[in-house]
């Protein structure tokens, strides 16, 4: 198991495994039976399998096997102002091995402005150098402009790569506009890629910030206190109508708030094709700690959307997670250490946001969810595991234990505790935000690529082993509704005859029949307008006071247009 | 209906107290008093000459729909010709004689014109409907204000009576969203303030709140004069005035704060729909919601998403649908519903009230009371289109009547709406009905005929609106009465400051009032009506309940279907900042909400040393979002540009730490990291 593998070195492929004794449980059923792999993929499952001698088992007696789970939003290598991450695809993805967790999907977040697939291909270097397990990119959008829908649809079609992030926060940064999302989710839909949301208004944050830092509040509860739980919900809000206009498929990445949730819920009891996402850390802590007198841990807390302050947050989106309104966990792994977050001692805005999670989260959902009685074994590995693997495209090869999956398996322990330190996690911050947290289950083995990395406590990863899995775009599980619904909402006009009654003289002919961008035509919103542009040739009759006759009815000034041979108009119709 | 017929012709019926208590022969008076100041003679046996001040159009006007209320007096028959006989309505010249209503020993007393005013008034045996109670009282009217209200009033005698034999007496109806000055590309609206408010009168209505909507780049302050000169000229009720701000930007600020403490504004239209012409971001929707807040205002908000309706336009055009139907079809109730949800987070985050004018579905009005029930201040403002009628119509064969609803945000196709609405209203989820009123005659709808998006916006409203909220709710048992004075007159006075100036039966209160008939039924129709237009989107609706008297300004105007009034005879009303119904709890919320930091020792750990400069705190102006013009490539930082977006470097792989400067102080960490 120490093998250390270099990237042009075959891997080893001759590990044959049996896991004997324990219970299967995929997201559908659960059930009794040995499994036999061979070559990184299970090759049979079933009760007395026959299998060649010598090979290696593992006793699973007393415990359940599970598909690995699939962490879908890690950021191990985005920079924050120049800063990376402390734990990188190395440390990132031993911590997600050592927690259960066998593949993961980074974040690509390419500076606002450069090309994504440069950023796509420096990504796919590190990790194929660096990663432990399997891993698979999403890309950030953090500028939308219209050439960039070639690389849109290489990076669908030639790079593997069905899944894109957006971000409705970070003002003038990586915010987009409402009209640029359209955009974006027109594309997506078009490339049929999913389309995923930061989901917060970055407009009000910003004037939030800007009051709270007047105040005199410079502290991380600032950072809360300027991301009120409001402004998720209400782009959250804004984001689903934007996709049911473009009839695009959502996915709302950190869902962190309970009125958030619960939007997606609604909008899913609607129709809608929407998926939400919360994370270890909305699953396992709160906001509270953004209060706390010593700054270091406040600071660990920060990430955005914040953690909520109200305590019963947790409880009320495992609640969720386990009657399907939400769908897939997640941890948005991106730690920093603590004198990388103290950059923003003075001033919270310069905290570099991320929280860790990649290791805890399985053990997080086992112990909040299926614990307490709210979901079953069956869930825990759909919102884990298997959902991520559908909606993502991955599925069956990952995310299901059957024959021709890959062999990504985990045995968990489910009775006994395991408690979250700073002191024994696998990373490599100083802090953890789940900090002196006991949890029922954890991974007793851990199986990636056909290979034990974990077991008996000691893990034995290899750096480099990890393969990049490409995703194939429109995954049924999120386009079968959307392509029928594309076919069915096509809008159509009324037939009627033309309109030949009287047609008002507009003084200025040219502003009616193509409308000029002074009436209707885009401009700039967001720009102070050079004094609107008026046609100077008639603003001095249009704009100006009341006139004498404005008491007559206006009928006589009306031009009207009759047709040679009488009014037969259509307006007498019906 | 003869139990509202007048009796108060009859001098023998009159009470002992009443009759000729003065007859000193005919007196002149003069129109040279201010408003409120006394009256020379007020004190005189008098009445009014309501037909002098007659204006019907034509003579259809003498028997429209008054034939339910016969006067049963045998000499009233003299005289009720010349209503129908005054020409056109603003040519009537002053102190033209006409007939003279007396029945006491003053035939001969000329009224001026002006004199009206002053005009005393007894509202005998009706039921005085407030929004909070109902009761048996009669009402007593003088100088334009209600006096007394009670049993057995002892009043002068010789005034004029009313008996409203047991109809209700309610406050005249307060419309709050009119726009009678609205130009579309040059050309003014059909209904000016003239034909609107002569229209909102034969309705019910006593005062309108028009929407002065200066084009971008116009001074605030220039547009609301204009508007004002044009209103004091024309208007026929007493009228107030909403500015829009139609772009914002720091100028802007002064020219606000001086409406506010000068000019009697309290309420700003901000819009988030018309991209590239009014449309706001949400920073300056932050920015404008801060300052109105400060000012006492109250923010109305157009709520649609015009990103997006612009997106869909383009769509649909690009589809071949030019019709009216692409006005629904580009506008869909949930880009409405998405808006008002954005305009609540925003009234929350700055702690201000929000307004919602123009609630047209239902996924909106959801939206507006189920931030109410978190306990956001926000007031929604259905219109008379949306809760008489549905969107249905735009998909009609007829471009006239099809052309006729645009409206935006634009009626919800879902026929259920109007009766969603009337709940809402019932229950006090949504607050007030105003008429959106905003009258194009159908050439100039012609306008778009061949492109929706030209069809100028929107539909009629401000003659029609009590009685279909009467109709729709009450005869159908949802609402009560009071509610129905809420709804139509009181919930608007008093988010607008008016109250209790109107929007109440009070003694002190104006004397804007309305004899309600419940079982008058009346048919629109387009000759009926006051308006200018030639196309009512309601026609052919058949509406219980109308007005049978309206008093505004203490002087009947409406009477047995036929109005008497004059254009100029509207007041501007002048409102003050902070309304209490808006205000009082924003201004406790204030104290409550104030955010406080922790206090903690300093940090004093070690501390990241960034290699390049901070790009955090000074974005580039170049990231500025502007969401349809074509971004420019980013401009990038040449010094900083090596660095920090090269691709993988070799030292990737070695672990950050190392590149870290410790800032330690001297003296080791004693420092606060360690604390609880």
């Amino acid at each position: 198991m120490s093998f250390q593998g270099k990237k042009n070195n075959p891997r080893v492929t001759s590990d044959k495994l049996i896991i004997k004794g324990g219970k299967i449980v995929n997201d559908d059923q659960s059930f009794y039976a040995d499994i036999y792999m061979e070559d990184g993929t299970i090759k049979q499952i079933g009760e007395n399998l026959i299998v060649p001698t010598g090979v290696k088992t593992v006793d699973a007696y007393g415990h359940i096997v599970i598909p690995g789970g699939i962490d879908v939003n890690t950021c191990l290598q985005a920079p924050h102002q120049g800063m990376t991450p402390a734990d990188d695809f190395y440390h990132g993805t031993r911590a997600a091995l050592a927690g259960g967790t066998t593949m993961i999907i980074d974040h690509v977040v390419p500076e606002a402005g450069t090309s994504l697939l440069a950023a796509y291909d420096q990504w796919r270097d590190t990790a194929d150098n660096r990663s432990c397990c399997d891993y698979s990119l999403h890309i950030d959008i953090t500028r939308w402009h219209d050439g960039l829908f070639e690389e849109l649809e290489h990076l669908v079609k030639d790079k593997g790569v069905n899944s894109f992030l957006i971000f409705m926060a970070y003002k003038d940064k990586y915010q987009s506009s409402d009209t640029q999302i359209y955009e974006m989710f027109s594309a997506m839909r078009e490339l049929g890629a999913i389309a995923q949301v930061h989901a917060e208004n970055g407009d009000i944050i910003e004037e939030e910030q800007k009051n709270l830092l007047d105040l005199g509040i410079t502290g991380p509860e600032g950072h809360v206190l300027s991301h009120p739980e409001e402004v998720e919900t209400e782009a959250v809000y804004r984001a689903i109508t934007i996709a049911k206009q473009a009839n695009c498929p959502l996915y709302i990445t950190k869902v962190m708030s309970k009125p958030a949730a619960d939007v997606i819920a609604k909008a899913r009891k609607k129709g809608m094709v929407i998926y939400g996402e919360p994370i270890a850390a909305s699953l396992g802590t709160d906001g509270s700690h953004y209060w706390s007198k010593n700054w270091e841990k406040a600071a660990a807390f920060v990430m955005s959307p914040p953690l909520s302050p109200d305590t019963s947050t947790p409880d009320y989106l495992s609640s969720l997670l386990s009657c399907g309104d939400l769908q897939v966990t997640a941890s948005a792994h991106c730690t920093f250490t603590t004198a990388q977050k103290a950059v923003g001692k003075d001033n919270f805005t310069l905290i570099p946001e991320g929280t860790n999670g990649i290791e805890e989260r399985m053990s997080i959902v086992w112990d909040k969810a299926v614990a307490t009685g709210k979901m079953d074994e069956n869930d825990f590995v759909a919102v884990t595991s298997t959902n991520a693997a559908k909606i993502f495209n991955l599925y069956p090869r990952k995310g299901r234990i059957a024959v021709g999956s890959d062999a990504d398996i985990v045995v968990w322990n489910t009775k006994e505790t395991k408690t979250f330190s700073a002191k024994s996690h696998n990373l490599t911050v100083e802090m953890n935000i789940f900090e002196g947290m006991e949890c029922r289950g954890f991974p007793v083995v851990v199986i990636s690529q056909g290979r034990i990395v974990l077991e008996d406590g000691n893990l034995n990863v290899t750096e480099g082993s990890g393969r990049f899995i490409p995703r194939k775009a429109y995954p049924d599980f999120v386009y079968k509704r959307i392509k029928a619904r594309g076919r069915m909402a096509d809008a159509r006009g009324v037939p009627r005859g033309n309109y030949d009654g009287p047609v008002h003289d507009v003084i200025s002919m040219t502003k009616s029949v193509p409308a000029t961008p002074t009436t209707r035509g885009p401009s700039c919103p967001g720009k102070t307008p050079l004094g609107p542009a008026r046609n100077l040739h008639q603003s001095g009759f249009t704009l100006s006071g009341t006139q004498m006759d404005d008491h007559i009815p206006r009928r006589t000034s009306q031009k009207i247009v009759a047709p040679p041979g009488g009014r037969s108009n259509i307006s007498s119709l019906s | 209906m003869s139990d509202c017929r007048r009796q108060w012709n009859r001098e023998d019926e009159l009470p002992v107290y009443l009759a000729k208590p003065i007859a000193t022969g005919p007196n002149q008076r003069q129109k040279s008093h201010g408003m409120f100041s006394s009256v020379e003679g007020a004190y005189d046996n008098k009445t009014i000459d309501f037909d002098q001040y007659a204006v019907g159009r034509k003579g259809n006007r003498s028997s429209r729909s008054s034939s339910r209320e016969r006067i049963v007096d045998g000499d009233f028959e003299d005289y009720e010709i010349s209503g129908g006989t005054i020409s056109s309505p603003g040519e009537r010249d002053d102190g033209r004689p006409g007939v003279e209503i007396t029945d006491q020993a003053e035939k001969e007393c000329r009224y001026e014109q002006n004199n009206g005013k002053s005009e005393r008034l007894l509202i005998k045996g009706g039921r005085v409907v407030n929004d909070d109670q109902s009761l048996y009282a009669d009402v007593y009217v003088e100088d334009g204000i209600i006096k007394q209200v009670g049993e057995n009033l002892i009043v002068p005698g010789g005034i004029k009576v009313i008996e409203a034999n047991g109809c209700m007496v309610i406050p005249g109806g307060i419309d709050v969203n009119t726009c009678l000055h609205k130009s579309y590309l040059g050309t003014p609206p059909v209904d000016d303030f003239y034909q609107g408010t002569k229209a909102a009168l034969a309705g019910g209505t006593t005062m309108i709140i028009d929407h002065v909507t200066p084009q971008p780049g116009d001074s605030l302050l220039e547009a609301f004069e204009k508007w004002q000169e044009a209103a004091d000229k024309k208007s026929c009720c007493d009228y107030s005035l909403h500015v829009d701000i139609p772009h914002w930007h720091e100028g802007v600020k002064e020219e606000l704060e001086q409406l506010v403490q000068e000019k009697g504004i309290n309420s700003f239209q901000v819009y988030m729909a018309y991209k590239g012409l009014f449309q706001m971001p949400d920073s300056q929707l932050y920015e404008a919601f801060s300052f109105l807040k400060e000012q006492g205002a109250v923010v109305l908000v157009h709520a649609e998403n015009g990103d997006l309706i612009a997106q869909e336009q383009s769509k649909i055009l690009g589809m071949g649908i030019t019709g009216p139907e692409g006005h629904p079809l580009s506008r869909p109730e949930e880009l409405e519903a998405e808006a008002v949800f954005r305009a609540i987070t925003l009234g929350n985050r700055v702690n201000c009230p929000v307004y919602i004018t123009k609630v047209m579905s239902k996924s909106a009005a959801d939206t507006v009371t189920n931030a109410r029930k978190k306990g956001s201040v926000v007031f929604g403002e259905p219109i008379t289109a949306s809760i008489a009628t549905d969107g249905s119509h735009y998909w009609s064969k007829n471009w006239v009547k099809a052309a006729a609803h645009v409206i935006s945000p634009p009626l919800s196709p879902d026929p259920t709406t109007p009766d969603h609405l009337h709940s809402l209203l019932a229950c006090g989820d949504l607050q007030v009905v105003g008429s959106g009123h905003c009258a194009y005659s159908t050439s100039q709808k012609a306008i778009g005929k061949d492109n929706f998006t030209l069809i100028p916006e929107g539909t009629n409203g401000v003659e029609e609106r009590m009685g279909f909220v009467w109709d729709k709710a009450v005869a159908m048992g949802k609402m009560d009465e009071n509610q129905f004075v809420a709804v139509t007159s009181t919930n608007a006075a008093k988010i607008f400051n008016l109250y209790p100036r109107k929007g109440r039966i009070a003694v002190g209160s104006d004397a804007d009032i309305v004899i309600w008939d419940p079982d008058k039924i009346k048919t629109i129709t387009t000759k009926a009506q006051q308006s200018a237009l030639e196309y009512n989107i309601f026609e052919g609706m058949e509406c219980r309940g109308g007005p049978v008297y309206v008093v505004s300004q203490g002087r009947i105007v409406f009477e047995e279907g036929k109005l008497q009034v004059q254009q100029g005879t509207g007041r501007f009303i002048s409102r003050k900042p902070f309304p209490d119904i808006a205000y009082q709890r924003i201004k406790y919320r204030n104290k409550v909400m104030s955010k406080q930091g922790v206090s903690r020792g300093m940090y004093d750990g070690p501390v990241y040393d960034i290699p390049a400069t901070p790009k955090y705190i000074t974005p580039a102006p170049s990231a500025k979002t502007s969401p349809t013009t074509h971004q420019p490539p980013p401009i990038r930082n040449l010094h900083q540009s090596n660095f920090s977006l090269s691709g993988a470097q070799i030292d990737d792989n070695i672990p950050r730490r190392s590149g870290h400067r410790i800032v330690a102080p001297p003296g080791g960490r004693s420092n606060i990291t360690s604390l609880g």
